[in-house]
């Protein structure tokens, strides 16, 4: 299947008083059209960072290191003119962020928000733009549509408010969708419906979404592929398959027995003892030796290349080979 | 139920009003009964806005309560003299969501721990209470040498260990945990839910564990409560609730939890819930869950059920 984006040796950075926070470090992967790929991982990893770096919303102190591309269907988009930005932020390429409350603009109705983007990228008129508004907000199953779009954002609940934003992302159909933790501020029977929602419009559409989460329970009956971050670092990807039921990294593995099940009852939850590296001494070996159980002296020292296992199926680890190239 | 000695917390009609505005009352708790055994944990669950946070700190008297009472080990929590309150204090504690609004930044960790040990009068003389605070820290899986720091030095899991180092310095039988862990990381999460779980097998403490999050509240809890619009819903054993739930509110709530399994979350069956919770200051009458309830008939838009005994230590409020 085509790669609607790949993302080849991406390094952010952030300068800041506590030192060079390093976010992303060295980050390649690819996303299948048309598909739903979930970058999963805990706070500090590094997801949203990539996440904000594929929406070119990148700003100082932040720095992209120079080496880092990001092809979006071809075309290198770390090179683009701030007005090729213009253009592809919304109409190709959109993000939901978690908090719709910070998100949408307090002082214009969602109205307003919605026709002013398809202003700024259509030539249409007012009119047009707001029957397309109100189209967008049923979409998303907002009801009473028409009398929600002279509402401001505080007027929407919490869900609601949510679909609105996800109503304005959609409102140009881009092809690729970034849902930053989309559902993480909502209690479960709300983000249940926002979930199923967008999986319909997902599969309508044939939309490419990246999802942000580090909920493996959104990410189960979601996504198709999964990339695992740890300290600005990918661990593994793979397959939904994969990941759930052949976890090869220590830490996918870790992950996955931390949650506890409400279909499986256990007795003691597995911890990950110790915490995440600080970021702007991150460790040289692997990010995850230090909290790992079954670490070699080896793991300490050098960062573990990648080893396929199987097709689609990549993990950073010595365990598993660690493919060492720097020899 | 089993005879009142061994209850440790007995809530009988507790109401909780806040007067919102002119002539708005918003009902937070509204008329709950229920009982916390000595040893137990209680898991109190719902949507944000049933209630299960205000229920919580009335229960604990940091709320004056509307009506009702809540009993602990027989005595009024509302109605305790200047000396049975000083007591009450030492032994119920509260341990907060957020470990970053909680705890006093000016403060050093060790102060923040010490002070529940100064004001109740706990340790003879400085050593005392620096040996005391070591031994918490401890405790908690921290460096003692950490009580010379101030809290922004730690992170979210680290801080909330502080909390519990908190809560434990006076030697509670009681703690409300409200949301311990919402607010940290998965990994660490489970850290300080092991950690809960070994003090309590230590020491013998009650926990009421509020929470929204229901797989670690059916991990932690002997019996959980469910709450919707400041009503309890469903109480029962966290087997019982979560194997053969009545109340179609518990049936939607729990249909709606993600499952970290790709094959068991294709098969899932989710029950649907109608629009969204409506304002607690205007709930529907009859059931509070009746013009969401997927099951509603007439007389649960007249009359509103009650909790009534549907197996063993099994209670629901619905008339189906």
């Amino acid at each position: 299947m085509s790669k609607i984006l790949q993302v080849k040796n991406l390094s952010v950075h952030f300068d800041t008083h506590a030192g060079k926070i390093q976010a992303v470090r060295d980050v390649s992967f690819g996303i299948r059209e048309k598909k739903v790929t979930a970058i999963v991982g805990e706070s500090g990893c590094g997801k949203s960072v990539t996440a904000k770096t594929i929406m070119g919303l990148i700003q100082r102190p932040g720095v992209i290191a120079e080496e880092s591309r990001i092809f979006f269907q071809g075309e290198d988009i770390l090179t683009y003119t701030e007005k090729q930005w213009e253009d592809y932020r919304g109409q190709r390429c959109s993000i939901v962020f978690q908090d719709a409350l910070t998100a949408l603009n307090p002082t214009m109705n969602i109205g307003k928000q919605i026709t002013e983007k398809i202003r700024v990228h259509r030539r249409t008129s007012r009119q047009e733009a707001w029957q397309e508004g109100i189209r967008m907000l049923e979409q998303v199953g907002i009801p009473g549509a028409a009398m929600r779009m002279r509402q401001y954002p505080h007027e929407f609940s919490g869900g609601m408010r949510q679909r609105a934003m996800i109503a304005i992302a959609l409102t140009l159909h881009p092809q690729l969708l970034i849902a930053d933790e989309p559902t993480t501020a909502l209690d479960v029977t709300i983000q249940a419906d926002i979930l199923e929602m967008m999986k319909e419009i997902q599969k309508e559409q044939g939309m490419t979404i990246i999802l942000i989460t580090h909920d493996l329970g959104i990410v189960a009956d979601f996504a198709q592929d999964i990339i695992v971050m740890y300290a600005g670092k990918i661990v593994e990807k793979g397959s939904a398959e994969d990941i759930f039921y052949h976890p090869a990294h220590p830490y996918t593995e870790a992950l996955l027995r931390a949650v506890p099940r409400l279909d499986i009852l256990g007795g003691q939850l597995e911890t990950i003892e110790g915490a995440p590296p600080n970021m702007a001494a991150p460790p040289t070996g692997c990010p995850f030796a230090d909290r790992c159980k079954k670490r070699l002296p080896v793991c300490e020292t050098r960062s573990p290349q990648e080893t396929e296992l199987a097709e689609g199926h990549q993990v950073f680890c010595w365990l598993q080979g660690g493919n060492d190239d720097d020899r | 139920m089993t005879d009142n000695a061994d209850r440790l917390l007995e809530v009988r009609g507790l109401k909780k009003y806040f007067k919102v505005g002119k002539n708005k009352i918003l009902k937070a708790v509204d008329d709950v009964s229920f009982s916390i055994r000595q040893g137990e944990t209680l898991g109190v669950v719902g949507e944000s806005g049933c209630g299960k946070t205000t229920c919580g700190r009335t229960c604990l008297g940091i709320y004056p309560k509307t009506d009702g009472q809540v009993l602990y080990r027989g005595e009024d929590v509302h109605a305790m003299d200047k000396k049975s309150r000083q007591s009450f204090t030492k032994q119920a504690q509260i341990i907060f969501q957020d470990p970053y609004a909680s705890l006093d930044p000016k403060m050093k960790v060790q102060e923040i721990i010490a002070e529940g040990i100064r004001a109740h009068g706990m340790a003879k003389n400085e050593a005392e209470i620096r040996e005391r605070v070591e031994g918490l820290l401890a405790t908690v899986g921290l460096d003692p040498a950490y009580g010379s720091r101030y809290v922004h030095e730690f992170s979210g899991g680290q801080r909330q260990r502080i909390g519990i180092a908190r809560a434990l310095a006076v030697e509670p039988a009681f703690i409300v945990c409200d949301e311990p862990i919402s607010a940290l990381d998965v990994s660490i999460q489970a850290q300080i839910v092991n950690l809960l779980e070994r003090l309590q097998r230590e020491r013998g403490l009650t926990y009421m564990f509020i929470a929204h999050d229901l797989s670690m509240v059916r991990h932690i809890s002997d019996r959980v409560m469910v709450m919707y619009l400041g009503k309890i819903m469903e109480i029962t054993t966290a087997d019982q609730l979560y194997d053969s739930p009545r109340h179609p509110y518990t049936q939607a709530l729990l249909s709606a939890i993600p499952i970290p399994d790709p094959r068991v979350e294709a098969a899932k069956v989710r029950i649907r819930m109608d629009g969204e919770i409506p304002s607690p200051i205007d709930p529907p009458r009859g059931c509070r869950f009746q013009n969401r309830c997927p099951y509603a008939e007439q007389r649960c838009r007249e009359q509103e059920p009650g909790l009534r005994e549907v197996g063993d230590e099994h209670f629901v409020a619905c008339h189906l």
